[in-house]
C-alpha cells in the first residue's frame, strides 16, 4: 500500500509523462504561433523526424536571450542584426534563412492620416507623424519592434517627439493588436499575425509592399561547442527539415482565406535587386 | 458583452464535448498548483505556529517582511526562479527550466509567505487562549505547535485555500519558468493568456470560466471533506 502510495506520488509529481520521442527546444517568436503555421509545421516535423519540438513563445530579444544562456537547443527569429551580433558572439555557427513574409502597416479604416495611397514607406510614416493618430508600438525589443524603430529612423523621424501619439505597450503583437483595435490606433505587424488574428474590429490593412518591409525568418542553432548539454543532434536534424522540399510545400501552401502567409526560402535569394 | 455569453457558450461547449486538450491542461494546472500548495503548507503552517509560539528577537521584522511578500509580483519571482534554474544558472544542471517541476517550485515560493501569514494570524488567537493551559501542562514546544495546528485546521484549510487561489490564478511566473510549451507546460492561465493574444475572445474567456468553476469546484470539495459549515454548528 505504501509503495503504490509512493508510486502514484511520483506519477503526479513528474506528471507520468514517459517521454519516448525524442525532445527538442525551440525559441520562436510570437508571430510562429500567433500565424498558426506552428500548428501546420510540429506535426509534420514530427512524423517525418521524430522529434517532439517544444516550443518557447518569446518576442525575439527574449528567443536569443534564451539562446545565450543555453536553455534551448535553437532558436527561430526575425531580427537580422540581432541574429548577426548572436552570431558573433559565438552563440550560433551561422543563420540559416528559412522563410520570409512581410511587414504591413494596419490602422483604422477611414485612415485619418492617409498613408493609403503613400507610395513609399517614408511618406507613409511621415504622414502619420503629422496626423492627430495614435500609433501602437510592440516596445519590447523583438524582431517587429526593432524594424519599427529601423523604420522610423530610416525617415529621420522620433516618432516621441511628433504630433502622432506614440503608444508603447511592451506586449506581445497579439496583444498589441488587441491594443491598437480598441484605441484605434495604426500599427506594425507581420503578415501572418495580421491574417490570423480574430479581433481585427476596425482595422485594415493601409500599406505594404515596401522593400523595407521584407520580412526574414532564420533559424540558429545554439552552440554546442559552448554549451555542452545541448540537443545538438536533433537541432540539426530540424534544420535539415526546415530546408527540405517537404517544408517548403507546408510552408508555401499554408494560407488563411486563400491569402500565403509564409514564402519558404530567402527573401535575398528570391529577389536579388 | 456579447463576447462574455459567447465565452459561457464555449466554456458549456468544451465541458460538454470533454475536450481533450481542455482536461489536458486543466488536469496540469490541478497538478501543479495543488502539489505547490501541498508543499508550500508543509512549509508554512509550522513556520505559522512557531512564530505564534516562539519569541526571539527579529520575529516582528520577520512577520513583517511575510506580509509585505504576500504581494510579491509573481513575474518577478518567476525571473529569479528562471536565473536559477536557467543552464547558465547555479541549478542549471538539474535541468529543470521550462518543466512543471519549475513551475510548482515557483508557486510554492510566491504562495509560503500568504499561507504562512494567514496561519500565523489565525493561531495567534488560540495561542492567546491557549497559553496559560499549555505552560502549566509542561507542552515541549513541539507538542504546542502541534496542538495549535490541530486546534486551528479550520483557519488553516482557509489558510491553504487563500495560497491555492494565488496559485491556481496565477500566470506571471509560471509563463517565465514553464514557457507555455503545448502538452508540457501549458495551463489554464498560460493558454487564456495565449488565446488573448490570438484575440481570440470567446475561447480565452471560456477557459476563464473553466477556471473559475475549477476553483470553486476545489473549495467545496476541501470544505465537504473537512466538514466545515455543517448546519448543527454556528
Amino acid at each position: 500500500m505504501r509503495r503504490l502510495f509512493s508510486v502514484l506520488i511520483l506519477v503526479w509529481v513528474t506528471g507520468g509523462a514517459a517521454a519516448w520521442a525524442e525532445e527538442m527546444r525551440l525559441a520562436v517568436t510570437t508571430s510562429f504561433q500567433n500565424s498558426g503555421l506552428s500548428a501546420v509545421l510540429l506535426p509534420a516535423i514530427k512524423a517525418d523526424t521524430g522529434i517532439d519540438v517544444r516550443l518557447i513563445v518569446v518576442g525575439t530579444g527574449q528567443a536569443l536571450r534564451l539562446g545565450r544562456a543555453g536553455d534551448v537547443d535553437a532558436v527561430l527569429v526575425h531580427s537580422r542584426k540581432a541574429e548577426e551580433d548572436f552570431v558573433a558572439g559565438g552563440f550560433a555557427p551561422y543563420r540559416r534563412e528559412i522563410m520570409y513574409n512581410d511587414f504591413v502597416i494596419v490602422g483604422p479604416k477611414a485612415d485619418p492620416a492617409g498613408i493609403g495611397d503613400a507610395d513609399t514607406i517614408g511618406t507613409a510614416l511621415a504622414r502619420l507623424a503629422e496626423a492627430a493618430a495614435s500609433f501602437v508600438s510592440r516596445g519590447d525589443d523583438s524582431g517587429t519592434h526593432k524594424r519599427e524603430l529601423t523604420l522610423w529612423t530610416g525617415a529621420g523621424i522620433d516618432p516621441e517627439a511628433v504630433a502622432m501619439r506614440y503608444l508603447s505597450v511592451g506586449a506581445g503583437m497579439g496583444t498589441a493588436l488587441n491594443i491598437a483595435a480598441g484605441a484605434g490606433a495604426y500599427i506594425l505587424t507581420d503578415r501572418g499575425s495580421w491574417l490570423n488574428f480574430a479581433n481585427k474590429a476596425d482595422l485594415r490593412v493601409l500599406f505594404a509592399g515596401a522593400p523595407e518591409l521584407v520580412n526574414q525568418y532564420a533559424y540558429l542553432p545554439v552552440s554546442a561547442e559552448r554549451f555542452t548539454n545541448l540537443n545538438a543532434g536533433a537541432a540539426m536534424r530540424l534544420e535539415e527539415w526546415l530546408t527540405s522540399p517537404q517544408a517548403k510545400m507546408l510552408i508555401n501552401g499554408y494560407s488563411i482565406d486563400g491569402e500565403q502567409l509564409f514564402r519558404w526560402g530567402s527573401a535575398a535569394a528570391d529577389d536579388p535587386s | 458583452m456579447n463576447d462574455i455569453v459567447e465565452g459561457l457558450l464555449h466554456a458549456l461547449r468544451l465541458i460538454v464535448t470533454l475536450d481533450g486538450d481542455l482536461v489536458e491542461i486543466t488536469l496540469r494546472s490541478l497538478r501543479v498548483t495543488l502539489t505547490a500548495t501541498a508543499i508550500a503548507s508543509l512549509i508554512a503552517l509550522p513556520l505559522g505556529a512557531l512564530l505564534a509560539v516562539r519569541r526571539f528577537r527579529f520575529r516582528r521584522a520577520t512577520i513583517a517582511i511575510l506580509n509585505a511578500l504576500m504581494g510579491l509580483p509573481p513575474v518577478v519571482v518567476g525571473l529569479i526562479v528562471y536565473i536559477l534554474f536557467s543552464r547558465s544558472g547555479p541549478f542549471g544542471v538539474l535541468g529543470l527550466l521550462f518543466t512543471p517541476t519549475a513551475m510548482i517550485i515557483a508557486q510554492v515560493i510566491i504562495i509560503v509567505p500568504l499561507i504562512t501569514s494567514i496561519a500565523h494570524q489565525a493561531l495567534r488567537d488560540i495561542w492567546a487562549e491557549y497559553h496559560d493551559l499549555l505552560i502549566s501542562l509542561g507542552a515541549s514546544g513541539r507538542q504546542r505547535v502541534a496542538t495549535l495546528i490541530w486546534d486551528g485546521r479550520r483557519s488553516l484549510i482557509t489558510a491553504g485555500l487563500a495560497g491555492f487561489g494565488r496559485g491556481i490564478g496565477e500566470v506571471g511566473a509560471i509563463m517565465v519558468v514553464g514557457g507555455n510549451i503545448d502538452h508540457v507546460t501549458r495551463v489554464l492561465t498560460t493558454a487564456i493568456a495565449l488565446e488573448t493574444g490570438r484575440g481570440d475572445f470567446a475561447l480565452a474567456l471560456g477557459l476563464g470560466f473553466v477556471l473559475i468553476g475549477l476553483a470553486v469546484s476545489v473549495n467545496l470539495i476541501i470544505h465537504s471533506l473537512s466538514g466545515t459549515e455543517v448546519g448543527s454548528r454556528w
